[in-house]
């Protein structure tokens, strides 16, 4: 009897590690033409997209409605090359208002008593020779006493104010903002305001009485010279509605009624100069103010404020990241149908079966396909996204117009929140792909949660507010890392997701994506194991 | 997905004409299709999915009291009562993609074109069986969205009150909302036929059918140029195929209603057209 002897192989036994796993699972992607075209093409579209609109737009205006409800709306005057005025921090900012003011050297200290803040619906008659229907006051009406480092538009300031849903205010350098005492003004229920400056720090108060003095804030305004501007003011935003995305706007105006104006610990008082400020593009109708022995009543219309991006008026001038990064969506349904490939793909095969046996453990199986998916998906969205801006930019620069100003970090924060995005969302697909293991049911569901949300929200179906809570419960809620510019709550603009807001900050958004993903792949895992493949 | 082998047998008559073909080739095709569980429930999603969509869009709508008038609104009962369309097409699309694509990846189709080698008839035959069954499901849909919108939306301001009539099948602008966004359906159907008759694959389809329907309304809302936006809207197929459904303010839309539908009815025929001949002229 002969024993014969098995074959055996003098090759050492390759090692059952993890980074073998996930080099199986890398090579399985790479040889797959289709899907390493299909990524490459995804990436050129988004790019692609991206461009559509900096190289169409031969205006720089965004489209804005043809008529208001209650009257003729206004675009925004300043189409094509940006006029808009900068605040201290660089940010676009509306500085327009009506002032009331005299020059004050040194220190010193100004306080005012507001007995009311009013305006009424109806017609308003603009400088520029048009008359216009407004609404009334808006809740960000605002009128008090000011600070300013000059004239000039952007200055630095601080200021005290009543507005008129949101209380008194303590606002400086355009986007800061700090609560004082609650409640609307009124003859019955009068607010006391006061600036006080010393050297470069200004301090603000409020009171109800005028004894007793609560601080609101501090701020240093560095550089401030020895002369300051200061005064009274009265602006009043434009007003802003949202008709299924025409957006109509027009100006407001509203008068505040000042007395007890004192000015002490330094400062006394001169004559008085009344002056509408304003930049090149205007927002409001003018104003005037009215004298009567110790009473001011001040009539105002715009706003100091930053401009919001992607809303009409003064940030009409800019191109935002926004409208440059919307190819992302093409490129995420490239992913999803890539994603849900690299999963569903090895049970149409039966490749499953190969992959289990070589891979015992399944859950390592599917761990090492999602960081491969996961990685593929981050550097696809980081490439394509980064193309898309840096061209965008080079388009709208050669065009003579200009992109929002943002500081740099604003567009690395989107172009890797894009890829985080579409990263986790990929791994969503994949587990989803791994429960329901058939392509085409995958990529439908991920195109209905992921993309669909989305949809509904920038064409208008849902009204606003049903639309935001699609993007705060579904997937759908990742792409508030997207959002490139701050929205600021002391303005009241509509903060849309179709121009650019999104209802969540952006660790929170990315929050829910992840907790979706992280679902599904625990769903995922559990499947894999119970199930026979 | 596993395709159910029907395949009508053949007499064995050896003179056969082109009607009869077509006439087995039907009976095939909707052995084919009813036979398959996900029919039915894809068909019943469609209808489901569009008719709940519809009324949830029509009870989410409001207006300030006195301020519903037409001039302030805007709003468009026929287009509100219908919005269920938009999640519904999606189903329907993913009906028509796995009806197509099955054959593909179970190797079904190699079966059907041994059986009836004539690939156009086949062609011809599965779009039909498919229209017919979208155009059922379509019916029950639309017709379920307009009862919704006609018992919703007058509780929400749009009554006659505020200027606006009751829907209604007689009144003839709703009435083409109602037959167009059955129309509507079945071409977005043919689309994603031809669509995965060219691509071969039901998730490249899906991926390809649902990007190109849900992209274009996306991609124009960031276009600011006026007339890009235009014709961007113009060529988009959903965008232009959903302007059948607009009863007010017809002048506003770069399109008519059914030269709206025609773009779809274009894209649809493109999609055939390059399935057909990509069937016709390659190995299956």
């Amino acid at each position: 009897m002969t024993t014969i002897t098995p074959y055996r192989s003098d090759l050492r036994p390759g090692r059952d590690g993890f980074a073998q796993l996930l080099r199986a699972e890398w090579t399985k992607f790479r040889t797959v033409r289709g899907w390493i075209i299909g990524m490459i093409v995804a990436i050129l579209v988004t790019v692609g997209i991206g461009l559509l609109a900096p190289a169409s737009d031969s205006s720089g205006c965004q489209q804005v409605g043809p008529s208001g409800p209650t009257g003729p709306a206004r675009s925004g005057s300043g189409c094509g090359q940006p006029s808009v005025s900068l605040g201290p921090g660089g940010e676009p900012v509306t500085d327009e208002f009506y002032f009331v003011r005299q020059p004050l050297a040194g220190d010193g200290s100004i306080t005012v008593r507001v007995t009311s803040l009013t305006g009424p619906a109806g017609t308003i008659n603009s400088p520029d020779g048009n008359s216009y229907g407004s609404p009334g006051i808006q809740p960000w009406t605002k009128a008090g006493v000011i600070i300013r480092k000059s004239l000039n538009q952007g200055a630095p300031y601080a200021a005290m104010m009543v507005t008129a849903d949101h209380g008194v205010r303590m606002q400086w350098n355009y986007t800061d903002d700090t609560p004082g005492l609650s409640g609307a003004v009124g003859p019955a229920d009068p607010r006391w305001l006061r600036l006080t400056r010393s050297g470069d720090v200004i301090t603000g108060y409020d009171s109800a009485d005028g004894t007793h003095w609560t601080q609101v804030g501090a701020v240093t305004l560095s550089g401030l010279p020895a002369t300051v501007q200061a005064g009274l003011f009265t602006a009043s935003p434009e007003y802003e509605v949202d008709r299924g995305h025409s957006t109509f706007s027009g100006p407001t105006q509203a008068t505040a009624v000042f007395d007890h104006v004192g000015l002490s610990h330094g400062w006394s008082a001169g004559p008085w100069t009344g002056e509408w400020m304003r930049g090149d593009t205007i927002l409001g109708a003018g104003g005037s103010y009215h004298q009567a022995g110790g009473q001011f009543s001040v009539t105002g219309s715009g706003d100091i404020a930053p401009v919001v991006a992607g809303h009409g008026g003064a940030a009409d001038s800019y191109m935002t990241l926004t409208n440059i990064v919307i190819g992302v969506f093409a490129l995420l349904i490239a992913v999803a149908v890539v994603a849900a490939l690299f999963i569903t793909g090895e049970y149409r095969r039966g490749l499953i079966r190969t992959t289990l046996a070589a891979s015992p453990r399944r859950g390592r199986v599917l761990a090492a396909k999602a960081i491969v998916i996961g990685a593929v998906s981050f550097v696809a969205a980081v490439i394509g996204t980064a193309s898309a801006v840096l061209t965008g930019s080079a388009i709208v620069h050669a065009r003579g117009y200009a992109m929002f100003p943002e500081p740099w970090p604003a567009e690395v924060r989107v172009i890797i929140g894009t890829g985080v995005l579409v990263a986790v969302a990929a791994v969503l697909i994949l587990a989803v792909g791994t429960i329901v293991r058939r392509s085409a049911a995958t990529i439908a569901i991920a195109i209905v949660v992921i993309v669909v949300p989305y949809f509904l929200s920038v064409t208008a179906v849902l009204p606003l507010g049903v639309d935001e809570w699609l993007l705060r419960l579904t997937p759908a809620a990742g792409y508030a890392l997207q959002q490139a510019y701050p929205a600021y709550a002391q303005v009241g603009a509509i903060y849309a997701p179709w121009n650019g807001y999104y209802p969540l900050a952006g660790w929170a958004g990315l929050l829910v994506l992840a907790a979706w993903a992280v679902a599904a792949l625990a769903g995922a895992v559990y499947v894999l194991r119970r199930r026979d493949a | 997905m596993t395709t159910a082998s029907a395949a009508a047998t053949p007499p064995g008559n050896a003179v056969r004409t082109a009607g009869a073909d077509l006439r087995d080739a039907l009976h095939a095709e909707w052995t084919k299709l009813r036979t398959l569980a996900s029919t039915y429930w894809l068909l019943l999603a469609a209808a489901a999915l569009t008719i709940a969509v519809s009324a949830a869009v029509a009870a989410a709508f409001s207006c300030q009291p006195g301020e519903c008038a037409f001039a302030q609104t805007g709003a468009d009962p026929a287009t509100i009562s219908l919005s269920g369309i938009d999640l519904g097409q999606a189903v329907v699309a993913v009906l028509a993609v796995m009806a197509v694509g099955g054959e593909y990846s179970t190797g079904m189709i190699r079966i059907t074109l041994a059986a009836m080698p004539r690939r156009l008839t086949v062609l011809s035959a599965k779009a039909a069986v498919l229209t017919g069954c979208v155009l059922a499901a379509g019916a029950v849909a639309v017709l379920g969205s307009f009862l919704a919108g006609r018992l919703i939306l007058p509780g929400r301001g749009l009554s006659a009150v505020n200027g606006y009539q009751l829907l209604s099948l007689v009144n003839g602008p709703d009435l083409r909302a109602a037959v167009g966004s059955i129309l509507y359906l079945a071409l977005i159907a043919l689309m994603a036929v031809g669509i995965t008759m060219a691509v071969r694959d039901s998730g490249v389809a899906i991926g390809l059918g649902l990007g190109l329907l849900y992209l274009f309304p996306i991609i124009s809302a960031a276009v600011t140029s006026p007339g890009w936006h235009r014709h961007l809207e113009q060529f988009s197929p959903m965008t232009a195929g959903l302007y059948i459904q607009a009863t007010t303010n017809l002048r506003s839309l770069p399109l008519t209603p059914w030269q709206g539908l025609g773009v779809l009815a274009a894209w649809a025929a493109g999609a055939m057209l390059a399935g057909a001949l990509l069937l016709r002229f390659r190995d299956a």
